[in-house]
């Protein structure tokens, strides 16, 4: 269960992106929360991601609060979501193969040994073969490199999975072959998914409901 | 004229090429030499017409060779890549029409580029010029096409930042201090105030919202409309359906069905059984990928290229099917009743 309780955030304290936004997750659940271009859905999606600290109220994940941070989320919690975003190129490191950019979680938590048989598991369910496996990120094609990047995404088995504008640069087949592979994941492991975006068509066929963003936010905040 | 022209303009004539093509293109290809001897077949034997008033839709696979194709004809490959073929851009009223493959880089930096063919580029914040602000790249691009008065200029720009829905209030800034989305219409505008006869837009609406890609492809349909003619890359399927007069579909560098889009997107469908795939995939139609991947660019079956992954495939297959009446297929489907 993730909630989101009259958040305040952005990256300068007297000009927030939004203020008092609350959204709810509830366990297994897929949301789909929808917004015009600019609204503050990728701050939002940020912060639910643990990736960026609210600057008020609360955020709660499986009954634990979890706004106190300082710097960094504790790493239990980080290593609990998976987050995928729209730009793969700005999103993966440039020097690993695929293959490494895959489990670079696992070696990132010290679970080096458990490396190759993840990779095993986690590269045919999101469709890259071994040829790509081997290459670089200049070498492969964007939808190539999202399909890496939802992978590295799943490595730790998250609990909880954030997709900000996933396939926002995708063509069709494409989009709906990543969004074949979450949903695989999801059943086999129960994980709820936060999916943020504006096609409105795709992110009500992907998930169980969807939010609009004016509608997270109080009365008095709406656009 | 040396020999190589010579051919050059004979196969044109022999192509069959429409008469008020504002662009004719003709057997293009271009093949990138990596180290190692390895060649990527980018784009092969693309062919199409685009007349005056006309939108023609391209869309394919990410990595099929939709970018490389429109960087081509405005000579803007790197040096690794090799072009040829032909593509006869229309002079000006009655003027000799100018092979964008043949013409010499300082005939493109002078009087193509920006002036005879306007580009919105797939990553806009990388073609703004970093150290000017918009509005300055607005007036100068009116200033060296017309050389109209100050003020002329200035609401010239206004008028080209609305129609691409880039507001007022941040003319003003420099590129780094754009979002994604907000470059992305910058580059529109400075597409919008040109005079170009012939438009390549490439994703122009990537990471838009629904209404800002409708408005988006509206102002480029009727910058269209007013007589120029415009290729329009795109992923959006929807924005395609939206103001496309034909769609061409592009798998593994190659054309492989042009279609008008009344009958591509309607009941009938596209023939194509790649086209097919990718229409099914969509979230309002089956959302059903096609299964597998394009192949590689360096290393492409010697048939059909989709055959892997083609559930009309035969042993006919592994000869390649010719590109004729709009379409290369051995089995192409029947419109759907
Ligand atoms: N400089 C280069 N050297 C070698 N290969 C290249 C080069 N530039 C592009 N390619 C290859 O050419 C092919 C076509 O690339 P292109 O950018 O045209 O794809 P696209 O259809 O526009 O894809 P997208 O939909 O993702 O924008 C790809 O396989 C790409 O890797
Ligand atoms: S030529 Fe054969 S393999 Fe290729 S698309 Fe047509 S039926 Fe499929
Ligand atoms: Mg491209």
């Amino acid at each position: 269960m993730l909630e989101l309780d009259t958040v305040t955030a952005g990256y300068d304290r007297r000009t927030p992106v939004f203020r008092g936004a609350s959204l709810t997750v509830a366990p297994g659940e897929s949301v789909g929360l929808l917004g015009p271009s600019g609204c503050g859905k990728s701050t939002l999606a940020r912060v639910a991601a643990l990736l960026h600290r609210p600057d008020a109220g609360r955020l709660v994940l499986d009954g634990t609060e979890v706004t106190a941070w300082r710097h960094r989320a504790p790493r239990e919690l980080r290593t609990a979501v998976g987050v995928v975003f729209q730009q793969p190129r700005t999103a993966a490191d440039p020097r690993l193969t695929l293959a490494d950019l895959l489990v670079e979680p696992l070696r990132a938590t010290g679970r080096r040994a458990e490396a190759a048989a993840r990779l095993a598991e986690l590269a045919p369910a999101v469709g890259l073969t071994p040829d790509l496996l081997g290459r670089r990120p200049h070498e492969v094609s964007d939808g190539q490199l999202q399909r890496a990047c939802l992978g590295r995404a799943l490595a730790l088995r998250p609990r909880w999975l954030v997709c900000d504008e996933m396939t926002a640069m995708l063509d069709a087949s494409t989009t709906a072959a990543l969004v074949a592979a979450v949903e695989t994941y999801r059943e086999e492991t129960g994980a709820s998914l936060l999916a943020v975006g504006h096609d409105r068509l795709l992110l009500r066929r992907w998930c169980d409901r969807t939010v609009e963003w004016q509608d997270c936010l109080p009365a008095e905040e709406r656009p | 004229m040396t020999a190589e022209n010579v051919l050059r303009a004979l196969k044109a004539v022999s192509a069959g090429r429409a008469e008020d093509a504002v662009l004719s293109v003709r057997d293009l290809s271009v093949r990138f030499r990596l180290r190692g001897g390895r060649t990527v077949e980018a784009v092969s034997d693309a062919g199409f017409d685009l007349g005056a008033g006309e939108c023609l839709a391209l869309v394919g696979e990410s990595g099929c060779g939709k970018s490389v194709l429109a960087s081509a004809l405005l000579g803007l490959l790197p040096g690794n890549a090799e072009t040829s073929g032909t593509a006869l851009l229309a002079g000006p009223e009655g003027a000799a029409a100018t092979d964008l493959l043949a013409a010499d880089e300082k005939t493109l930096a002078r009087t193509v580029r920006g002036r005879r063919v306007g580009l919105v580029p797939q990553s806009p914040a990388a073609h703004l010029t970093p150290v000017r602000t918009v509005r300055s790249q607005l007036e100068e691009t009116v200033r060296a096409l017309t050389g109209t008065s100050r003020r002329a200029r200035r609401r010239a720009a206004e008028d080209a930042a609305g129609r691409a829905a880039f507001p007022a209030g941040h003319l003003d800034r420099y590129p780094h201090e754009l979002s994604g989305g907000l470059a992305q219409r910058a580059a529109t505008a400075l597409a919008l105030i040109g005079d170009a006869r012939l438009l390549l837009a490439d994703e122009p609406t990537t990471g838009l919202d629904r209404d800002l890609v409708d408005r988006t492809a509206d102002e480029l349909r009727r910058h269209a409309d007013d007589g120029r003619a415009l290729l329009l890359i795109t992923h959006d399927l929807a924005a395609a359906e939206r103001i496309a007069d034909r769609v061409a579909v592009m798998y593994a560098g190659r054309i492989v069905e042009i279609a008008p889009a009344h009958r591509f997107f309607g009941p009938a469908g596209p023939r194509h059984p790649y086209a097919r795939g990718l229409l099914d995939a969509l979230p309002d139609r089956a959302f059903t990928p096609i299964p597998g991947m394009p192949p590689e660019l360096s290393a492409l079956p010697e048939g059909c290229a989709f055959a892997p992954r083609c559930p009309l495939a035969t042993e006919l297959c592994s000869t390649r099917p010719e590109f004729t009446a709009d379409l290369a297929c051995h089995h192409p489907e029947h419109p759907r009743a």
